[in-house]
């Protein structure tokens, strides 16, 4: 899920204010061409490959890298997308709610599953969604594609490609929109 | 202002607050409808796939608690809460300690200390539930039909239902709840002891639909004052201008024979006959909360008629159950968990609903 989404949503709630820019939109584009080029060199072309964007911040950029695949290799590979809500474990430890659809147009049975989201964190999406995967069938593989690797793992899951990796504090937010990345802090309303 | 505090009040504003039982439609208002429906459409997805089933309330228990009859009720109720993975317990009177005299206070009291974390009741009693509700330490509760009172899950997959087909017919998907903004629903059969009625006026008034009831006499409630619905006086002309027929059964088990002279003649009168399909409106959608009676309030043919959507009543009334448990029992923690506010501090969680 977006940083940004969260941030916004309780219980954190309170407005992002960014102290710098990270990457620009422009920096965001040649990196994800860069990830599109290594998922397509690594799985030896695109036959099995399916994109998997998780809702929300991961759905646009998914759907960017579709469109670089779709420029380079001339294939167009299956997109879809997945809220993780229900496999969360933090239920009930904060308000968790299903925030946006969950579309999987394909059978993953024997695909090569490329899970893209925005910000890698703590590592707890990931594995909400490793597990939603497991229940649309037995995917080759499953890889994951991040923005950007912020670091501070709670679990132990790496991404395969990286846009930039960032080393941040803790408390620090990390932000993806369409103008770029940027690192900032949450503050009251 | 705290961390804590700041969290707390927008946490409020953020999404309607649902809970801590599900009583009567008024518990929800129209923002609370249209977050079960909004989240149940979530939960339709879920069933649409290979395996139905997520891991959402693992650990967590559910009893359904019947009073009267009824198989799809809790069924569905049952299917919901097993595709959450909540453990489910089945209590039916027949077979419990109520036969030997125990009073609804001891046997939810007895039921409430083996730490059940969701009871479904119904009762042939209205209001039951909500007596049971303040009996409830720490249970949620949820009313699966209470005498003539209401059934509210009922009337929330009746509006999933009739969205779910809207949005199908103009190629969109399912969202919000403009589409029964003046939608014209026309209420028709035995009103007078039928719970699914008055949580479907409650419910369909709150999401801005026009309410009409067709019945005999004998057949509308004894006053209908304070009622958001208008009355039919030409059964024939109510039908053509109905965008939405919710047809109820006549209810035998709650006498409603004594209310009519013959079933032939509720049938010639008030049942809905090919002829009066036939009237029906271009695109309007029959609704019926089952069981059927075929020959009475519908004739078997209509029955199967594409405008008929019972089926997909019951095929959604487990998204909309499962909608509805996840948010009663999904947003407090497991007993003496603790979580951390926004500001780090660590605050114990689930300790009641007060």
């Amino acid at each position: 899920m977006a940083e940004r989404e969260r941030s916004h949503s309780r219980p954190l709630g309170g407005v992002f204010v960014p102290h710098s820019q990270i990457l620009s939109a422009a920096d965001v584009q040649r990196a994800l061409t860069r990830m599109a080029h290594e998922v397509a060199e690594r799985n030896g072309g695109l036959d099995e490959v399916v994109l998997v964007g998780l809702q929300t911040g991961g759905v646009p950029l998914a759907q960017r890298m579709a469109a670089v695949l779709n420029e380079v290799e001339g294939e167009s590979v299956p997109v879809g997308t997945l809220d993780v809500a229900f496999y969360r474990d933090d239920i009930g430890l904060r308000p968790v709610l299903p925030e946006a659809t969950t579309d999987i147009p394909v059978d993953l049975t024997g695909r090569d599953v490329v899970l893209v989201d925005d910000v890698l964190f703590t590592g707890r999406t990931v594995r909400a969604a490793l597990n939603a995967l497991s229940d649309y069938g037995r995917a080759r593989s499953v890889q994951l594609a991040v923005m950007v690797d912020r670091g501070h793992r709670e679990l132990p899951i790496r991404p395969d490609y990286v846009g930039k990796n960032l080393p941040t504090r803790r408390e620090e937010m990390v932000d993806v929109s369409d103008e770029g990345v940027s690192i900032g802090s949450l503050v009251d309303r | 202002m705290t961390a804590g505090s700041a969290a707390a009040a927008l946490t409020a504003e953020a999404r309607p607050s649902i809970g801590p039982h599900l009583l009567s439609i008024d518990d929800l208002g129209r923002d609370g409808i249209a977050e079960v429906l909004r989240v149940a459409e979530a939960f339709a997805e879920v069933e649409r796939r290979a395996i139905p089933k997520v891991p959402t309330l693992r650990g967590r228990v559910v009893a359904t608690l019947f009073f009267e009859e009824s198989t799809r009720t809790r069924l569905s109720f049952e299917t919901a809460a097993k595709r959450l993975s909540s453990d489910v317990l089945s209590f039916s009177v027949s077979n419990s300690s109520v036969k030997k005299g125990e009073s609804l206070r001891d046997t939810v009291e007895t039921i409430e200390a083996m730490g059940i974390d969701g009871l479904i009741v119904r009762h042939p009693s209205s209001g039951a539930p909500h007596q049971v509700a303040r009996w409830a330490e720490r249970a949620h509760v949820i009313n699966a039909g209470d005498g003539w009172h209401e059934h509210p899950t009922q009337a929330l997959l009746d509006c999933f239902t009739v969205r779910q087909v809207l949005a199908e017919r103009a190629g969109t998907e399912p969202a919000g709840t403009d589409c029964f903004e003046g939608l014209r629903v026309l209420i028709l059969g035995d009103i007078r002891h039928s719970r699914v009625a008055r949580s479907e006026i409650l419910a369909y008034h709150a999401l801005g639909a026009r309410v009409t009831l067709a019945a005999p006499g004998s057949l509308l409630p004894p006053s209908l004052e304070g009622w958001p619905v208008t009355v039919a006086t030409d059964l024939d002309a109510a039908l053509a201008g109905a965008d939405v027929v919710s047809l109820l059964r006549l209810q035998a088990e709650r006498g409603s024979g004594a209310f009519v002279p013959s079933l032939r003649e509720y049938t010639a009168n008030w049942g809905l006959t090919r002829r009066r399909v036939e009237l029906l409106a271009e695109g309007a959608i029959v609704t019926h909360p089952g069981p059927m009676v075929r020959g009475v309030e519908i004739s078997g043919d209509v029955a199967d008629l594409p405008v008929t959507v019972a089926t997909r009543q019951v095929t959604n009334g487990v998204a909309v159950r499962m909608a509805v448990l996840f948010l009663l029992l999904g947003t407090d923690g497991p007993a003496g968990a603790v979580g951390r506010d926004a500001g780090g501090v660590e605050v114990p969680i689930g300790a009641g609903h007060g």
